[in-house]
């Protein structure tokens, strides 16, 4: 009788561990389903109406666009969205086996990183922007630009009572009033920016100056741009856009706006996303194409009203709340030029401002 | 402390008969299969292929990545981690025991609802919860504005730095304790806490002389995981100010582009992360927590908690409230902001069966591969197996998007058929979450006489049919608990699932990162409480059935 209960336990536990297993084939059967149905679409044209995009900018940001892309032009876009940084180290692993016939990067400096793996350009799409915005060599272009700022709480302190430049706020009346994410690429960018046009000594004493003043340190700009619009801090070093979403998301009432240095300087530098065709890319022309596409009136439109951000085409208003690219007074140095990384994370840590 | 020798290492009950039919068992018998070995060694080696991927990294650049690691304040920044660690791990203790204790052994009112709303806050993204305690009890957040008007309170105390840190990660990784507590309790055979109550000890000493020493390996099990899993964390350490060794790693991969330092410094990681192991393992005493008759199945007397009962709850609802209805509750307060403004299209059930699936075949994937590990661990202590069992824990401590990358590498080489598609995905998720399931498994097959097995196989049993009918039914709380924690990290794991993730695909977790990476709150909010209400199903029903079988 107990040879039949336990052969029945057995049957049972097999019956369950089966069960398990087949929930298992399912679920990895069905979720490869998916991917071959999509590819099936689009899979009886030929493969050339494919494109695979790694994608360092946001989903919740470019996804309209991509789809705007498909209508226009029919071409099937398959995104693969991370971080920039994650994507660039995978696009160096995967080499020559990589899938991607296109990266759209959230910094000039993730570009940088994979430089030998993509190709040039044609004049005609680099030729859409400024040579400020572009790599020199035409390896990869700028899509859309974002200025440097300074975000300061509006209950604590109004415009008068901000400095020119950012050297004001080496001033030891800021101690405990600022906040900044060093970590943070656009502001390591501005800081190769500052060693650029100040110097490294110079550079070296601003850090200095603001380190002593016990900044408190953020994550990146949009913990940066949250915590000056509650008033834990006064003023944030940040990109302008941020704002833009922490007053669509809490409303008018949030209590921080921008305040662009009237002194300009690197603290006012101008940086840009960009997206380069990769050496690997099987699909070259529609990989061209969607550059086109995001250097059209019609993207740019689109970066200037939904993402506040600079749009780099002629033609092309930003957004009426943003002031004019020009009256930035925007320090007279190339993007690319903000590459170099490395000397400055070192300045950064011997300053103690990095971990 | 006298009173743990009392069962720790005590002689089985009724060892003396065991030792006989032992005796008549003969020795291929006690042998485990060769087949197991070599399961449980290729599990291990998928294991070990993200460890190979970073010594590759780091000796291509040879002494510039070992010059990378002296570039850092190594030294203050690993004493920073380590403080935290041993904060967390504390902390995640003193909370998960009591409650696995409560839940399981007492009479603490509704404890099945406990038993469920306990284990959510690991289904919270580390990045979420930080986001959500900084909004509610940041220096200007929602609870400053309450009690700015009628208490005139302008600022709170500061979150951030390492009080904050640890108290973040403590609600959001104690139920890694009291998941494999729980596990234990549910099968600790009932007889020597008999014994102590027959001779008039208190349920408090019952508890802290008896139960306590039977539960030091599922207690071991689970303070690894969470010291681990603090070593590993970034979202949390990175959003509350405090600069821990991933931080460091993190901002190698993102901001410096350098992947040979990166690995550098993940392999120093990786020798905090086997230290941790070694001490895990040191303290392990050599102890069975078995006892000689199969008393498993007896009917456990329930503690009746009389005038701890009020206080045992106003622990219990605490715990929820700070863990659970925190977050729960700003995510509500985000949706419903995003809602009123006219945000529409914010539920995205695709993303829900994505996840689900994801996180089923991660579940089942995961447990059947730590069987063989666990087992041989357990049966067969060696070097050998021991060795593999440790071993398999160094995925957990390592960064995601290092185990991501080591997928990578040997995917796109040697495994291109499954690149970017759900099978390297799911493979990833068994490197990551290994340990998981076999410190589960492992501490509830210490609980196995392995003699009853070898009984049924000297009646004729097969060794399988020995082992499913026998040992699995009486480990199957752990096998449970295994595949729902599994379930859980799955659902909320990010980097690993961006990096290898088919292309095209979209998860709970993947939705919450891009919309909370652009401050879009309210179409973050909507994912996350989707991802704690579909994690609330397996650990609803588990609880069920428990109800069911008693």
């Amino acid at each position: 009788m107990t040879t039949e209960i336990s052969n029945c336990l057995a049957r049972r536990t097999i019956l369950m561990a089966l069960g398990l297993a087949s929930v298992l084939i399912l679920a990895i059967a069905c979720s490869s389903d998916d991917s071959s149905d999509s590819s099936e679409n689009s899979g009886p044209s030929d493969e050339g109406e494919e494109l695979i995009i790694y994608s360092g900018r946001s989903e919740s940001l470019v996804a309209p666009l991509i789809e705007k892309f498909e209508a226009a032009t029919g071409i099937d876009a398959k995104l693969n969205y991370a971080g920039t940084g994650a994507l660039a180290a995978t696009l160096l692993e995967e080499g020559d086996r990589s899938p991607a016939d296109v990266f759209f990067a959230q910094d000039p400096g993730g570009l940088g990183s994979i430089i030998e793996l993509v190709k040039p350009l044609s004049d005609d799409v680099v030729g859409r922007v400024p040579d400020w915005a572009r790599s020199p060599d035409n390896l990869w272009v700028g899509i859309s630009g974002r200025a440097r700022t300074v975000v300061y709480n509006t209950d604590a302190l109004s415009p008068e009572d901000l400095p020119e430049t950012m050297e004001g706020f080496m001033d030891p009346a800021w101690k405990g009033r600022i906040g900044w994410a060093p970590t943070n690429g656009s502001f390591q960018a501005m800081v190769t920016g500052m060693r650029l046009i100040w110097g490294e000594e110079r550079t070296r004493e601003w850090l200095e100056g603001i380190v002593a003043n016990e900044p408190k340190v953020y994550a990146k700009n949009t913990p940066t741009v949250a915590a000056t619009g509650f008033g834990e801090v006064e003023v944030g070093f940040v990109n302008h856009y941020y704002l833009h979403r922490f007053i669509a998301e809490e409303g008018d009432g949030f209590a921080a706006r921008n305040y662009f240095l009237p002194g300009g300087g690197p603290g006012s530098a101008v940086l840009v996303t960009g997206a380069a065709i990769l050496k690997t890319a099987d699909n070259d022309s529609e990989a061209e194409r969607f550059l086109e596409y995001l250097l059209s009136a019609d993207a740019q439109r689109y970066f200037a009203e939904e993402t506040y951000e600079y749009p780099l085409v002629d033609g092309v208003k930003r957004a009426d709340l943003l002031p004019e690219l020009a009256s930035l007074n925007t320090p007279d140095i190339d993007v690319s030029d903000l590459g170099d990384l490395a000397t400055t994370q070192n300045l950064l840590r011997e300053v103690g401002a990095l971990p | 402390m006298n009173g743990t020798r009392v069962t720790g290492e005590q002689t089985p009950v009724g060892s003396g008969s065991i030792r006989k039919l032992r005796k008549l068992t003969p020795p291929w018998l006690r042998r485990e299969p060769l087949s197991l070995w070599l399961a449980a060694i290729t599990v291990a080696g998928a294991a070990a292929l993200p460890v190979l991927y970073l010594v590759v990294r780091a000796a291509e650049s040879g002494e510039s990545a070992v010059d990378s690691i002296f570039d850092f304040d190594t030294v203050a920044i690993l004493w920073r981690s380590i403080q935290l660690i041993v904060l967390v791990t504390l902390g995640s203790v003193l909370i998960g025991v009591p409650l696995g204790w409560l839940t399981v052994r007492t009479d603490l009112p509704y404890r099945r609802a406990w038993a469920v709303a306990s284990v959510l806050p690991l289904a919270i993204p580390s990045y979420v919860g930080a986001l959500a305690f900084i909004s509610a009890f940041g220096p200007k957040g929602l609870l400053q504005g309450w009690l700015e008007g009628p208490f005139g309170v302008e600022r709170l105390p500061d979150l951030y730095g390492l009080t904050g840190a640890s108290v973040v990660l403590i609600l959001l990784s104690y139920p890694y304790v009291f998941l494999t507590v729980r596990a234990t309790l549910w099968r600790l055979e009932p007889e020597m806490e008999e014994a102590s109550w027959s001779l008039g000890r208190s349920p408090w000493q019952t508890f802290r002389r008896v139960t306590l020493p039977l539960l030091y390996p599922a207690i071991g099990a689970g303070a690894l995981l969470v010291a681990l899993y603090t070593l590993s964390d970034f979202g949390a350490v990175a959003l509350l100010q405090y600069d821990t060794f991933t931080r460091v790693i993190f901002n190698e991969y993102n901001s410096a582009f350098n992947r040979a330092a990166a690995a550098a410094l993940s392999l120093v990681l990786l020798a905090v992360a086997v230290s941790l192991i070694l001490i895990e393992a040191s303290a392990r005493r050599r102890a069975r927590y078995y006892s000689g008759a199969n008393a498993a199945r007896r009917r456990r007397r329930i503690v009746r908690l009389g005038h701890w009962r009020l206080p045992a709850f106003l622990f219990s609802s605490l715990v929820t409230l700070l863990a659970l209805g925190i977050p729960v509750f700003v995510l509500v307060y985000w949706l419903t902001r995003g809602v009123n403004a006219g945000e529409s299209g914010l539920f995205d059930w695709r993303a829900v069966y994505t996840s689900v699936q994801y996180s089923v075949a991660a579940a089942v994937a995961t447990v059947i591969a730590a069987i063989p590990i666990s087992v041989l661990s357990v049966r067969r202590p060696g070097l050998l197996s021991t060795g593999l069992e440790r071993f398999s824990y160094v995925g957990f401590a390592m960064p995601g998007i290092a185990v991501g990358l080591g997928l990578v590498f040997f995917g796109i080489r040697y495994a291109t058929g499954i690149y970017q598609t759900v099978y390297l995905l799911v493979f990833a998720y068994v490197v990551l979450f290994l340990p998981v399931a076999v410190g589960l498994i492992r501490s509830s097959l210490l609980q196995v006489n392995p003699r009853m097995e070898e009984a049924a196989m000297s009646l004729g049993r097969s060794r399988i049919n020995a082992f499913l009918t026998v040992t699995v039914p009486v480990i199957r709380p752990g096998l449970a608990a295994a595949a729902i924690m599994v379930f859980l990290l799955t659902m909320k794991e990010l980097p690993a699932t961006l990096i290898l993730g088919p292309i095209e695909s979209r998860t709970l977790a993947t939705s919450i990162w891009t919309a909370a990476e652009e401050a879009f709150f309210a179409r973050a909010a909507a994912p996350s409480l989707l991802l704690v209400i579909a994690s609330a199903a397996p650990m609803t029903f588990l609880v069920l059935r428990e109800r069911s079988r008693n």
